[in-house]
């Protein structure tokens, strides 16, 4: 028998559409079907001028809009060649980690609402509350924040941001020892996750799976650590890694990932440095708004940014950074003009939703659900 | 801070290990190579595309084990008009490689690469989808964003932005 799952149900996360060929209570075969939300976004790019095409990135991955914002603005800034100043770059990090820890949350609830814990969905939007309040404070939007500009970031931190993350940051270990409470020893929990929609290291690997989907199979790489960008050598974090390649592994990769990212956003406070938050680059970066209003180079610069944008030198770069579902690329093709040629978005989920025939078939249908939602998947960045 | 110039020279790139594999396995296969903004690409004759794959997928040296992504450049009017993009990375030695395969617009299609990752199957469909390339040996080469009856590769050079609805 064939059953149809989505592409509107509950637990596919998004607009997911996946055919299922059972027998009984087996799957014979688990065929997914993309597409529901294709917007044409790259192509879109194409018609956009450069810092046009930052808003367009922040709904891509829309549960990790900054992570989007940074691999695209890193990768204009390679083909440009800007250096980015200290606190920009940390800046960047520290609002990287929050997003990894408000898109985790999300996971989190997401996926135990799935299996049925359904209280562990609601004690975590009561932590991405706060997380989104922090981000409507320094940027104006509570998701799609498009915060971070070609050659730093859009706006100063206000006042009382700062004391604000840490107090969060401070409160955050013992709302995760809640969470871990509810699940980890829980044995309902274990029964649904343990040994449930294994992949083997090697499967992940050919099948292209990075982020907690490959290292819940016990391969360790993070961008972050292997490759750095925007200052992440400077900090001293650990990647969990873990060998069972079930969904309990992936489920304890991400909550220690919430842990970890917390201890970043941590080190990011104590060490913030002092300094301008944008590049020295007048054709490129926006000058500030008071400068534009007093002064004439300025606001000849700002209209020129604005209204021709900014011809980036001839040349293609691909930028990886570790969002958190794994790898995501941008790959941008430049012709010396101001709007790109070609930008492709590798997005970390296409991948990984390609192990789900190898995670379930043969399996229940009951654990379609609980690998669905270990992968971690957003449909906005499949589809674009 | 001014960018290097790219080094486009063959001779001056032999050092490379990757091109260094390729170049001993068959010379005439490498068309071309490129080490831009700190990173290499390669050009590859579509007929040896699969094996030159194979050989950096396998040699213990390089061992580019994990394909990040297949995408496509349309250079309409330009011919060779398509580009169609390989990214590979090595997991032991956390280095990337691009790796192009020039095909001209009158019949694209180049061979697949599933039988060595079986991950290229939704990268290799996105690119027959949205430029109409064909991959010899895919398993299932269907339109995977597009709906199934739609006619037309949306993200050529020739197709319009807002489309033709």
């Amino acid at each position: 028998m064939i059953l149809n799952m989505g592409p509107q149900h509950p637990s596919t996360h998004g607009v997911l559409r996946v055919l299922l060929e059972i027998d009984g209570e087996t799957i014979v075969r688990i065929m997914p079907d993309i597409g529901f939300l294709h917007t044409g976004i790259e192509k879109t790019c194409e018609a956009k001028f450069y810092q046009q095409v930052v808003p367009l990135t922040d709904r891509i991955d829309y549960l990790c809009p900054m992570t989007n914002n940074l691999a695209y603005v890193l990768a204009v800034e390679k083909l440009l060649g800007l250096e980015i100043p200290p606190k920009a770059q940390w800046m960047r990090v520290l609002m990287n980690e929050l997003t990894r820890i408000n898109s985790h949350l999300v996971w989190l609830g997401t996926h135990a609402m799935d299996i049925g814990a359904l209280t562990v969905f609601l004690y975590c939007f009561r932590e991405r509350e706060e997380v989104l309040k922090m981000f409507e404070m320094i940027s104006g939007q509570r998701m799609m924040t498009s915060y971070f500009r070609i050659g730093g970031l859009a706006l100063e931190p206000p006042l009382g941001f700062f004391e604000r993350v840490r107090e969060f940051a401070g409160r955050f270990p013992d709302k995760v020892d809640e969470y871990e409470n509810l699940l980890t020893g829980n044995p309902i929990w274990m029964m649904r996750t343990k040994g449930v929609a294994q992949l083997s290291a090697e499967d992940a690997i050919a099948l292209g799976a990075s982020g907690p989907t490959l290292r819940g199979s016990g391969v360790d790489i993070d961008l972050r650590r292997d490759m750095p960008y925007s200052g992440y050598e400077n900090f001293k974090f650990k990647v969990p890694v873990a060998q069972e390649c079930d969904v309990f592994a992936r489920y304890m990769c991400r909550v220690r990932e919430l842990r970890e990212s917390n201890e970043i956003v941590k080190q990011a406070l104590d060490g913030m440095p002092e300094g301008p938050i944008k590049a020295d680059a007048p054709g490129i970066v926006l000058p500030d708004r008071e400068k534009m209003k007093t002064q004439m180079e300025a606001l000849i610069y700002h209209f020129k940014i604005i209204t021709e944008g900014f011809a980036v030198p001839a040349g293609e770069v691909y930028q990886a950074v570790e969002s958190p579902r794994g790898e995501m690329g941008y790959y941008i093709v430049s012709d010396g003009t101001a709007k790109p040629y070609r930008v492709h978005m590798r997005a970390a989920c296409l991948a990984n939703l390609q192990t789900l025939p190898k995670m379930c078939e043969g399996k229940l249908i009951a654990d379609v659900v609980a690998a669905i939602g270990s992968i971690d998947i957003v449909l906005g960045e499949i589809d674009r | 801070m001014a960018l290097a110039p790219a080094i486009t020279d063959l001779e001056r790139l032999k050092g490379h290990p990757a091109l260094a594999r390729l170049l001993a396995w068959n010379a005439s296969a490498v068309t071309g190579a490129k080490f831009d903004r700190d990173e290499m690409t390669i050009y590859i004759d579509r007929a040896n595309l699969r094996e030159a794959c194979a050989l950096l997928r396998d040699d213990a040296e390089c061992a580019f084990n994990f394909l990040s992504d297949v995408t496509c450049v349309d250079w309409y009017p330009a011919e060779p008009r398509f580009e169609v993009v390989y990214h590979l990375l090595s997991i032991p030695n956390k280095e990337r490689l691009r790796l192009k395969v020039r095909l001209d617009s009158a019949s694209p299609a180049v061979e697949s690469l599933t039988s060595l990752w079986p991950g290229a199957n939704y990268f290799e469909r996105e690119v027959f989808d949205l430029f109409g390339i064909r991959f010899t040996g895919h398993p299932y080469l269907r339109r995977l964003l597009m709906p199934e009856d739609w006619e037309g590769h949306p993200l050529r050079k020739d197709y319009p932005v807002e489309g033709y609805r």
